[in-house]
């Protein structure tokens, strides 16, 4: 089995889904806990840069979930539910604060290697094609919405 | 920006219209092999066809007869473009991952056992 030592991403074309396949040097019992406890999480979830608070963090089934990411003072609120808690495997809701009725449904699994790797498999199943394709192109207008932020701002504050 | 992505957006919400991009991809085609597969009106393909223009996915020649119309392929360049972004975002997120999983090896064993 060859070694996917980089990310590799795939944009279904004829379903809102994103699929991330990535393989790591860790038991699945580690990468299971890197996802299920809150202090491990908040650790590599964010973009670079981005400073992570968890809000509530409830991760077992049916438990829910809350985080704010945070930079140059700009607030990114994601809030779901966990839907199934396994060792082999995580389903949950995904929901961005700035897309309030956008849900996407997140689906995990651990499979471990032969080598003592394990083979971390992420599918999102977005609710509309506008949606995937929204936050496919979200880290490229990203600038722009920082932009509007603070233009927001300055009317806001009355230097406008 | 904005609004060339907000069209681009609306124009591949639909499946007709996703279905006759995914077969323009192949090769240019007129209006009425456009039509031949579905079930609707050439008036209809022809809707489609205005908003699949509107939102620069494709070209008609204004000269030629038959008009047969042209997938502008550049557009999805921007697609690729989003996919390779959020594919270094991924790849630095898991990178950071990494990292933690290191550390837990750490604390996993802190004597010379193996790492679990």
């Amino acid at each position: 089995m060859t070694t996917l030592s980089e990310a590799t991403i795939e944009a279904d074309p004829t379903l809102p889904i994103i699929r991330i396949t990535r393989d790591f040097a860790a038991a699945p019992e580690q990468l299971f806990r890197a996802h299920t406890d809150s202090e491990l999480f908040a650790q590599w979830v964010g973009p670079n840069g981005m400073g992570t608070r968890i809000e509530y963090w409830d991760a077992r089934t049916g438990g829910s979930w809350r985080f704010v990411s945070e930079r140059d003072g700009v607030l990114y609120g994601f809030h779901g539910c966990f839907h199934e808690v396994r060792p082999d495997r995580i389903v949950q809701t995904f929901t961005f604060d700035g897309d309030p009725d956008g849900v996407a449904l997140e689906t995990l699994s651990f499979e471990e290697l032969a080598d003592g790797r394990t083979r971390l498999r992420t599918q999102s199943l977005c609710d509309s094609f506008e949606g995937r394709d929204a936050w496919l192109a979200s880290g490229m207008d990203v600038g722009v919405n920082e932009g509007y932020a603070r233009l927001d701002a300055m009317v806001a504050n009355g230097a406008i | 920006m904005a609004d060339q992505l907000s069209r681009l957006f609306a124009a591949l919400a639909d499946p007709t219209r996703r279905d006759m991009v995914a077969r323009l991809a192949v090769g240019d085609a007129t209006v009425g092999q456009l039509a031949a597969p579905y079930d609707i009106t050439k008036q209809a393909v022809s809707k489609h066809l205005r908003v699949l223009e509107d939102a620069g996915l494709v070209r008609r020649s204004r000269e030629a007869q038959r008009r047969p119309v042209h997938l502008e392929a550049n557009v999805f360049d921007l697609m690729t473009k989003w996919i390779a972004r959020y594919q270094r975002e991924a790849e630095e997120r898991y990178r950071r991952l990494d990292a933690v999983l290191a550390a837990m090896n750490d604390t996993d064993s802190p004597q010379e056992g193996t790492a679990s």
